[in-house]
This record gives C-alpha cells, sequence and structure tokens, in this order.
C-alpha cells in the first residue's frame, strides 16, 4: 500500500509540473483573438498560425539559430578548456591549486547582474560586440568552474594506478589522455555537456546585454510580441515553447547518462 | 593517495585560468575602478574614495531589496529542500519509470530563464491563465499578481519552486542511487523501521549532493533576475524587487556607474561570505553525523 501511495504523489506532482507548459501549448495554438474572447481548457479552433509566423519571419527564426550558435560554441570551449585542467586538479599537486581551485568556484557565484555592465564596455573595446563569441566567452565566467568542477568529480573516480600503467606501458601524457582517459569518463563528459549547455541556453541578461542585432537570442527577441495592441499571447507562446524543445531534445539524449552521472555525486 | 607534485601541472590549468581570469579580472577591475570614481563624462571622471559605498549602504531601497532577497532565499531553501528529498524518495529505481521520471523532472530545468517568467504569466493572468482564472472564477479567492503584493509573491515562490525544487530532487535521487544495497539489506536485518532507515542511511548518505544542492539552490535564489523580472517587473511597486533587479535598475536603466558598481561588489561580497560560512558549518555538521 505505501508503494502506492508514493506513486500517486509523484504522479501528482508530475501533473502540476506539466500543467504550466500544457497551458502554455494550449495558448499557442489558438490565436491572440480568440484567447482573449473566451476561457477554455483546451484548444477549440486550432490554428498553427503562430508557428507558422515565427517559422517564416527570419527575425523570428534566427533568434534560434543564434541561440543555438552560441550555447554550441560556449559547451565546446568549456570543454576543451576544462578537461586538462580538471586532469591537472584531479592528478597533481602544484603551488597554489587549492586557492586556483577556489577562486574559479567564486566565478560561479558572481552575481551576473554584477559582469553585465563590465562585459559590455569589455567586448565593445574589442570590437567583438554583437558576435556569438562574445555571448560564448561571456558564458565561460560561470560555465568553466562548472565543468571543472565536475569532471574532476569524475576523473577522481578513476584510480590513478590506470594512468601509471599506461606511462609505463610508454604512453605519452596526451596520447593517454585522448585514447585512454576521455573514452573512460565519456559519462562525465555528457553531463558536463548537459550543465554547460542548460546554463548557457537559460541565461537572458548576458546575452541580451551583448547582442544588438546579429547575434540576438530567441529570449530577448520575445520581448517584441508586446505590440501597439498590447501583448500577443498567442505568438508569445508559441516562442516560449520553441525554446522548450532543444532542452527536451538534449535531456532525452542524456537520459542514460543522467541517472549514472548523478550517481557519482558531484552535481 | 597522495596526488603527484608537479608544478607542470600549471601547462595544463593555464587555458582555464586565462578564460576565465579575461572574464573575471578585467570586469571586476572595471567594477572597482568605477566604485572609486564619479564619471561625469567619458574621459571626464573624480575619485571620490569610499563615497559611493556610503551612499549605498545607507540606501533604504537597497536595505528593503536586502531583507526581500533573503526572506526569499530562506523560503526557497525551506520548501524546495524538503520537498526535492520527498520527491526523490518516491522516484522508482529500476524499470522504465527511471528515464520516464528523470526525463520529466528535468524538463523545467531547461527552459529558458524569460520563458518561465512567460509561462507563469500566461497560467496565473486572472483572465486567461488557469490558476489566476481558476482562483478568482472557481474558488472566489481574488488574486491578481499584478496587482495585490501579496499575490505577487505567491506566483514568484510558485514560479520558483515549480522551476527549481527538480534541480534538488536529482541531486537527492543521484545521492539515493549511490547507497549500496547492502546497507539496505543490513538495516533490514535489524529491523529498522522506514523513518530510522532515512535518518541513519539515507539522509547522511547523501550529504554530500544535499551540500551541493544547498549552496547551488542559495546561490541562485540569491542572485535571482530574469524569471521575477519577467514575470512582475519587480513589482508592484517594489514588492518583488529583488538586488539583482534593483542592481540592473541602477547600473543599466539608469547608468548610475558609481553607484552600480559600488552595489555589485557589496552584492558579490554577500553572497560569497554566506555560501563560505554555509559551507563551512553544513561539512561541520556532516561530520558529526558520517555513520
Amino acid at each position: 500500500m505505501k508503494v502506492k501511495k508514493k506513486t500517486i504523489g509523484l504522479v501528482v506532482y508530475f501533473i502540476l509540473l506539466m500543467l504550466p507548459i500544457y497551458w502554455m501549448l494550449n495558448m499557442s495554438l489558438r490565436s491572440n483573438a480568440d484567447i482573449l474572447a473566451f476561457f477554455t481548457l483546451y484548444p477549440k479552433n486550432i490554428t498553427f498560425a503562430n508557428y507558422i509566423k515565427i517559422f517564416t519571419d527570419s527575425s523570428w527564426y534566427m533568434g534560434y539559430v543564434n541561440s543555438i550558435i552560441y550555447v554550441a560554441l560556449n559547451t565546446v570551449i568549456s570543454l576543451s578548456v576544462a578537461l586538462p585542467a580538471a586532469y591537472a586538479f584531479s592528478r597533481y599537486q602544484f603551488v597554489g591549486d587549492k586557492q586556483l581551485f577556489f577562486w574559479l568556484l567564486t566565478n560561479r557565484m558572481a552575481p551576473v547582474a554584477v559582469f553585465a555592465l563590465p562585459f559590455f564596455q569589455l567586448y565593445s573595446t574589442i570590437g567583438l560586440l554583437d558576435t556569438h563569441i562574445a555571448v560564448a566567452l561571456s558564458h565561460c565566467l560561470f560555465n568553466v568552474p562548472l565543468a571543472v568542477w565536475i569532471l574532476e568529480g569524475f576523473m577522481s573516480g578513476v584510480p590513478r594506478e590506470i594512468d601509471e600503467t599506461a606511462f609505463i606501458d610508454g604512453y605519452s601524457l596526451p596520447r593517454f589522455f585522448i585514447t585512454i582517459f576521455i573514452p573512460m569518463i565519456r559519462a562525465g563528459v555528457g553531463v558536463t555537456a548537459f550543465f554547460c549547455f542548460m546554463f548557457s541556453w537559460v541565461e537572458l541578461l548576458l546575452a541580451r546585454t551583448l547582442t544588438v542585432t546579429n547575434a540576438k537570442p530567441i529570449s530577448a527577441i520575445m520581448t517584441r510580441t508586446i505590440s501597439a495592441t498590447g501583448l500577443d499571447y498567442g505568438l508569445l507562446a508559441a516562442a516560449g515553447m520553441l525554446t522548450i524543445v532543444p532542452g527536451a531534445l538534449v535531456i532525452w539524449f542524456v537520459r542514460n547518462h543522467m541517472a549514472k552521472g548523478f550517481a557519482l555525486g558531484r552535481v | 593517495m597522495e596526488k603527484w607534485p608537479n608544478n607542470k601541472a600549471w601547462f595544463l590549468v593555464i587555458p582555464v585560468f586565462v578564460i576565465v581570469a579575461f572574464s573575471a579580472f578585467i570586469p571586476l577591475m572595471t567594477v572597482i575602478n568605477y566604485s572609486l570614481q564619479d564619471i561625469l563624462a567619458p574621459g571626464q571622471s573624480v575619485f571620490v574614495g569610499t563615497e559611493w559605498y556610503k551612499e549605498i549602504l545607507s540606501d533604504y531601497r537597497l536595505h528593503e531589496a536586502l531583507w526581500r532577497q533573503f526572506l526569499f532565499s530562506g523560503l526557497v531553501l525551506l520548501i524546495e529542500m524538503p520537498l526535492g528529498i520527498l520527491i526523490a524518495l518516491a522516484m522508482p529505481k529500476r524499470g522504465w519509470g527511471v528515464p520516464a521520471s528523470l526525463v520529466t523532472i528535468a524538463l523545467p530545468l531547461l527552459i529558458p530563464w524569460n520563458t518561465i517568467g512567460t509561462i507563469w504569466i500566461i497560467f496565473t493572468r486572472p483572465d486567461i491563465g488557469l490558476f489566476g482564472f481558476g482562483m478568482n472564477n472557481l474558488l472566489g479567492i481574488p488574486f491578481d499578481h499584478t496587482a495585490s503584493s501579496l499575490d505577487a509573491w505567491i506566483t514568484v515562490m510558485l514560479m520558483e519552486v515549480w522551476h527549481w525544487t527538480p534541480l534538488v530532487a536529482l541531486l537527492a535521487y543521484a545521492g539515493l542511487r549511490a547507497i549500496p544495497e547492502a546497507y539496505y539489506q543490513a538495516a533490514r536485518i535489524d529491523g529498522a523501521s522506514a523513518w530510522s532507515t532515512f535518518f541513519y542511511i539515507q539522509l547522511p548518505k547523501m550529504r554530500g549532493v544535499l551540500t551541493i544542492a544547498f549552496l547551488l539552490r542559495f546561490m541562485d535564489s540569491f542572485l535571482i533576475y530574469a524569471e521575477p523580472f519577467v514575470l512582475t517587473g519587480g513589482g508592484p511597486g517594489n514588492s518583488t524587487t529583488f538586488l539583482s533587479i534593483y542592481l540592473v535598475k541602477i547600473a543599466l536603466l539608469q547608468f548610475d556607474l558609481g553607484p552600480g558598481a559600488a552595489f555589485s561588489l557589496i552584492y558579490f561580497v554577500i553572497v560569497l561570505s554566506f555560501s563560505f560560512i554555509f559551507y563551512q558549518a553544513l561539512l561541520r555538521v556532516g561530520k558529526g553525523e558520517t555513520v
């Protein structure tokens, strides 16, 4: 009986979790006039006009392309710099290692709002304002420390005898690292990529501050639905629904790794 | 196991150091620079010392925002931590239910923060939202987050709990999965009740992940910006103006660089010191409880 009660509780929680998302889906399938005219639990006259508008208007769909470009860039940069560093932290003792590790983590705690203004000036000085790379680099501020932290946890789970054996067998450090070590911690790399993707994808303030038109993320473009006639809820809801899709896809791909990765105890 | 002493390891860390230093040192220096000067025009500034700090520290709106922020973060931790643990305990341990519930739970975490705000605007508006309409017309409770401060708070709290409890649940679930089956077998042989299994095995074993969850939730709720900004814009009045919202108002909208920079640094120091204190405290509590 006890197990039953648990399951019922969980199902109720899942329904509550999905309800707001369902509501947005409901709105996205109705026209704005329809939404404002009457209240209904499900769309009676389904229209895809909102979605069609987003997919045919380049100022809309380019927002998604921009977001995906800088998120992908950020994930690649974060992983490629964090992998060797995490290895150093998990295997070697060197001058200032603990201080450096703590300093990295403090950047994860920095209020993003603090950095918005100096970043704007920094990137306009070096002429990178309104480029994808600027947003990707600025997101490294919180993603690189996180990536180092997670990867270090996974790497410390691999016994050091494996490294020693490989070195005795004549492997060089880079070759060992790429051909043996990274494949061993691929679940960790997957989890790290997942978190880098997640935090870069959901961030708004820096992405909005550092872009004007060419690299503007979809989340900033969504504010355009406020027009002279008021808020276009249908269009806003459709744009919102589409921002959920990439995240849902990523979760689907890492779902099996996620359980394993989480089980190792780092984020 | 001792780590290998080798200072050449710095070469492996240099890329990280350079990339984070570029994003951290230069802006931080800029902020410190601004906080000590009055910028009258581009290229024309006067050194004002600690003037801005005094001004900001005596700003009553900052005090209000700070207490609001503490209340918010306190409530968030109070609600999300137990709820997250409960959900993790209820989640299935094997079978098709595992990926299904993981995917469902992780979904809110992958939604961009301003979309979260949008979802909750649409969900709670009294005219078109399921929640707002239901409260007003079915239960007869007047509810409008754009007009009443209390309703705005309730909406922001609901949104926050909806959005971030999954993170606590996922971490707690990971901690639970890492407990070897032998511990449960031992507990069964000893005839331990569900409660004592929870208090003497599961909770101590989850200490590490719960510490991380607690710190992440504290930091992120203390830094919250986009969701309440989209949902309420800090209003009605200033009732949901949290620290970040107030800071952005000063620094980016009014362009008061000096006070904004001083504010930034004070903010940073508060977050840093609280996280450090919590971290130390949690480590100490944990040591006493380890089985």
